[in-house]
């Protein structure tokens, strides 16, 4: 029973989290109407994408935050004596069940937004809408698992991935548009984030990119998340090889 | 009570005052590489915002922003960064470890008052987050964008009493959401609390001034948050009159002075329960 009320509450209080991010999007539209040539709905559409696939990749794939203490405290080894794969049990150790409620709160937050934008809802554009939160949960999680790799090597570093995790949070929360030049190419195209929010958005509103992007990229994000996910496996599996020679 | 014994007790409170900054500002010395990450982190967040809040104000470059122009909200997003280890809006939780694990008690029965000696060990962090997590960002935002640049030779001055003022109005807001766990176990709801406050009120996702109508002046009147990053940040943007910053830093003078005896009041309160429990 007590574990039950604890957990409404941790619910509760998840719940908060994407509501915090959409109130600050909608405060600065109460000063401005435009950011970046998109309007509210545009980019409130951009965000629940963004959210929803934010809050979807940290239930699969948050915990792995956790390797910062597993390495310094030296549970790691304990992870990789057993037979099992040391991802799988970093994940499935404490699986964040409580989540969960960001990813509801996420959703019905793109929903509003896709109600209320001016989107023409065609077959593909329903397909659309299911397969983007995947993909570019896949995108999150591979940066998820990529960052978290870095722990290995710099264990008090490991607070630098969340310039990339979170910050990928804030970066794909509004149009590519509104970035400069360099730190477009590192974030929206070199590392992809582009693909999460800004290009399913374009194509659920039939829009054409302001930057110039062909078209297609805008259907693409679901191409963009498989070799992603295998660069992220990579990297992992090179950072679990090292870390065990070096005989910690 | 003579001259001379007035004034050694004021020597004696120095130097303990002195001795605990700097055993707080070699405490955190140590965690250099944390700081270089945090550093780094808070310059990425600060190109993220400074993007975004320069789209905010470009949609009608003549006219001020809520009171701020492209180049103040420039500066503005990038002091912000710069202020988040300074003031330690999160990630300090000395206090509730303290409680969890009775080590509280040590601190009680030490010569002098546990929230003083908590705000000079405070003080020395944040003299070490000033030389390293304050710079950074605003060198590296200096050298990518163009920011305003302060006129007045005052604003100097009271930016600086500005920080300190807010150091110690976040010191006492930590110290009593930390202090909470001397009567929960559950602080799950306090903390979310704390992050709804220090996330949308304290200036750091957008100036308060933004919402629109009276609810800013509220904020600012009703709630320590504004005191907390807001009022420094004005100041160095050199937002509005002069009479409005001068206003701003007495607001937060009052709110360190109410929230000091809040701290002040709790531990009282918190100690006498610890005694009653026998410890």
């Amino acid at each position: 029973m007590a574990y039950r009320a604890s957990f409404a509450i941790d619910l509760a209080v998840n719940a908060f989290v994407p509501l915090l991010d959409v109130a600050t999007v909608i405060v600065l539209f109460q000063v401005t109407p435009d950011i970046g040539g998109f309007g509210a709905d545009e980019v409130l559409v951009m965000f629940g994408l963004s959210a929803l696939c934010f809050a979807l990749a940290d239930v699969a794939v948050g915990q792995i935050e956790k390797i910062r203490i597993f390495v310094r405290t030296g549970l790691m080894d304990a992870v990789l004596a057993r037979p099992l794969s040391a991802l799988g049990q970093l994940l499935c150790a404490d699986l964040p069940l409580r989540k969960v409620s960001r990813v509801a709160v996420a959703f019905v937050i793109l929903v509003v937004a896709v109600a209320r934008a001016p989107i023409e809802l065609t077959p593909a554009r329903l397909a659309l809408l299911i397969v983007a939160p995947v993909a570019g949960a896949v995108l999150f999680g591979a940066i998820f698992v990529a960052t978290a790799t870095v722990a290995f090597w710099w264990i008090d570093s490991g607070e630098f991935a969340n310039a990339l995790t979170y910050g990928g949070r804030d970066f794909t929360s509004f149009p590519v548009t509104v970035y400069g030049r360099v730190f477009r190419y590192l974030f929206a195209y070199g590392l992809g984030f582009a693909f999460v929010s800004y290009y399913p958005t374009l194509a659920l509103l039939g829009r054409s990119d302001p930057l110039g992007a062909p078209a297609v990229l805008a259907w693409s994000s679901p191409v963009v998340a498989v070799p992603a996910a295998l660069v992220a496996s990579v990297i992992w599996r090179f950072g679990v090889r090292r870390y065990r020679s070096t005989g910690s | 009570m003579n001259v001379a014994f007035v004034s050694s007790r004021v020597r004696v409170e120095v130097a303990t005052a002195v001795a605990l900054a700097r055993a707080g500002f070699r405490r955190y010395a140590t965690y250099r590489q944390a700081t270089l990450a945090a550093a780094a982190t808070n310059s990425v967040f600060g190109f993220l915002r400074c993007f975004v809040l320069l789209a905010v104000a470009a949609a009608d470059p003549a006219t001020p922003t809520a009171g701020y122009t492209a180049e103040q909200l420039a500066l503005y997003t990038w002091v912000s960064q710069a202020l988040i280890g300074v003031v330690a809006l999160w990630g300090w939780t000395d206090l509730s470890d303290r409680i969890r694990t009775g080590d509280v008690v040590s601190d009680l029965l030490r010569p002098i008052h546990p929230v003083l000696s908590y705000l000079y060990v405070d003080f020395g962090r944040a003299a070490y987050a000033a030389l390293t997590r304050f710079v950074v960002p605003i060198a590296v935002g200096a050298l990518a964008f163009s920011l305003y640049v302060p006129r007045q030779p005052a604003t100097y001055p009271l930016f600086v009493l500005s920080v300190l003022l807010a150091v110690v109005v976040t010191f006492a807001a930590r110290y009593l959401v930390n202090a909470v766990g001397f009567w929960l176990l559950d602080t799950r709801g306090v903390l979310m609390a704390w992050t709804v406050g220090t996330t949308l009120l304290t200036g750091l996702a957008f100036p308060v001034q933004f919402i629109p109508g009276w609810l800013p002046t509220v904020i600012w009147v009703a709630t320590p948050f504004p005191s907390m990053m807001q009022a420094p940040l004005d100041v160095i943007v050199e937002r509005g009159s002069s009479l409005s910053l001068v206003a701003e830093v007495a607001g937060q003078t009052a709110w360190a002075a109410v929230l000091l005896g809040l701290c002040w009041l709790v531990q009282r309160r918190a100690t006498a329960k610890l005694v009653v429990q026998g410890g």
